[in-house]
């Protein structure tokens, strides 16, 4: 379990202060994925750096398992970031060093034998799926290789978080599918905690239990995925699942109802339940269904003929755990 | 070949041995101490590893730039004092290591530095994170990573030793210099001038190939 609480670093330049974070408090439950999206120049970077106190904090304290990691020595902070495993963007690997050296080098520091290195080395380049790869130099590596060394790396010290920063923002999206798979198949594994700063939507739908998402050194909106994306009035559930481009936002006369829905309703011909309940014609004007980690989201935008009676209807949807948002008659 | 009398060869190879003694002396003095220093100079900078503001001034500032300025001949000439505190003579090859040596420590230093600089911070930063001590972030990831950059800079100094050899060879230090200066210059005997000048040629031509093999070795960049 990893927490944050109040963390804030405020970076002097010239005679102003620059707020890089204005006060950001999570906690991520030990076994779970979450993901923290935000553009660049929300804060994503100083985060990571304040993190892993590779920048202190100006005030706030991180803990990893109860344990502080602020406000200790160097000495103890040295141990403390070995409970944090860290995954960069571009892997960072050790080119002077071969695959196996590179996941071997957290467990060099400590003075651990050789012997144990070995072990612990074969057993994490075979839980990553690069057994063969042990003698490569990082540059006959493809990028997805290199990541997944990176992430074994990450391990060595068998880490309580993994912090994963922007780790598949320079692969292409069929090695990033895969990426996030192993890093799905370890936190099973393993029961980690992962934490994963990204700015891309997909690494959110395809691998997060949960998501904050962090604006200008604040995180603006937190939840679940179910939760977020089922906010009508969120920012998260509209980039999570965004209508097509050219959504229209009316066709002829009408009311237009914009309808978010999880789960079980998802499955529940909702549509057609309206028809026959109101006797009316639905008319689906754009919609974008999709399967999150076993769960099915829907988010659509239907119209009602002018005779409709919208306040019925809504409040039937509503009743069926639909989040429903009336965009506008014509 | 007639010009290679016994006496000239005799002293061809002494001349030869001379410069090849003073340019491993100073090499390896060059190499241990600038290293040291270029260490020193990337780390106590701005951003980096441990920032120290005075100490870099006076290394980078006064020490390294000032040194880099004075030409070699100068310098040279002005050691000359300083060899005889610190080798008890200003006369032959050992002598004049004192001087080649505090004249190209600076210039290595420089090259190492920048072999460092060229380490990306991302990896210092992954060295960090995964616990290291400042020293193991040196030892075991600034320096091998920047050993190509490092190799190539102890090829370039060795060079530049070599022609910097020639020059203290004028002023008592022996070597090719010396005897391209005696018997090629003042005797014109341009055989023998040529001569130094083919070994020196190959002289460099050697250590640049053996430069290049070894940088090849441990780039895996």
């Amino acid at each position: 379990m990893i927490t944050v609480r109040d963390l804030r670093k405020v970076y002097r330049q010239g005679s102003n202060d620059v707020v890089a974070l204005g006060g950001v408090s999570l906690e991520v439950p030990t076994g779970k994925i979450h993901g923290i999206v935000g553009h660049s120049g929300a804060g994503k970077s100083t985060l990571v750096r304040c993190l892993t106190l590779l920048d202190q904090p100006t005030s706030g304290t991180v803990s990893v398992n109860g344990k502080e990691l602020t406000n200790v020595s160097a000495d103890e902070l040295r141990d403390a970031r070995r409970r944090i495993g860290m995954v960069f963007q571009h892997a960072n690997l050790f080119d002077s060093r071969t695959t196996e050296q590179n996941v071997g080098y957290p467990l060099e520091l400590t003075g651990t034998p050789k012997k144990e290195i070995a072990a612990k080395v074969a057993e994490l380049l075979e839980l990553v799926g690069l057994a063969k790869f042990a003698k490569a130099y990082p540059s006959q590596l493809s990028g997805g290789q290199r990541q997944r060394v990176g992430i074994a790396r990450a391990l060595a010290t068998d880490p309580d978080v993994l912090l994963c920063d922007e780790p598949t923002s320079a692969l292409d999206p069929k090695t990033t599918d895969e990426i996030l798979e192993l890093v799905k198949k370890l936190r099973d594994r393993l029961n980690i905690t992962v934490l994963i700063i990204t700015h891309e939507m997909h690494v959110v739908k395809q691998a997060c239990d949960s998501v904050s998402l962090l604006e200008g050194g604040f995180i603006v909106e937190h939840g679940d995925i179910a939760s977020v994306i089922t906010n009508a009035e969120g920012r998260l559930a509209h980039t999570l699942l965004p209508l097509p481009g050219d959504a229209p936002r009316s066709a002829g006369a009408g009311t237009i109802l914009d309808l978010l829905y999880t789960g079980d309703q998802a499955t529940e011909p909702v549509i057609s339940a309206v028809s026959r309940t109101f006797n009316i014609d639905v008319n689906v004007l754009a919609g974008s269904v999709e399967q999150l980690s076993d769960q099915q989201y829907a988010h659509l935008r239907i119209q009602l003929p002018v005779d409709a009676d919208v306040e019925a209807i809504t409040n039937y949807l509503k009743s069926n755990g639909i989040a429903v948002t009336v965009k506008g008659t014509k | 070949m007639d010009f290679l009398t016994p006496t000239v060869q005799k002293a061809m190879l002494t001349a030869t041995w001379e410069t090849i003694e003073m340019v491993l002396i100073s090499g390896v003095v060059t190499v241990v101490i600038g290293l040291l220093l270029g260490i020193l100079l990337h780390v106590t900078g701005k951003g980096g590893l441990m920032p120290v503001r005075w100490l870099n001034v006076v290394l980078s500032g006064i020490i390294v730039n000032i040194t880099r300025s004075i030409p070699f001949a100068i310098l040279m000439v002005a050691l000359i004092p300083f060899a005889v505190i610190v080798v008890g003579t200003s006369l032959g090859p050992i002598a004049a290591s004192v001087s080649l040596t505090i004249g190209t420590i600076p210039f290595f230093a420089r090259l190492v530095e920048t072999a460092l600089r060229d380490v990306s911070s991302g990896k210092v930063d992954a060295a960090l994170v995964m616990g290291s001590t400042k020293m193991q972030v040196i030892r075991k990831v600034m320096v091998p990573e920047a050993m190509p950059g490092i190799v190539a800079a102890v090829t370039t100094t060795v060079v530049t030793l070599i022609g910097y050899s020639a020059m203290a060879g004028l002023v008592g230090g022996g070597g090719l210099g010396r005897m391209a200066y005696t018997y090629g210059y003042t005797r014109y005997n341009p055989e023998i001038m040529l001569m130094t000048i083919i070994i020196i040629v190959v002289m460099v031509q050697v250590v640049q190939i053996i430069g290049d093999v070894i940088a090849r070795k441990v780039d895996h960049r």
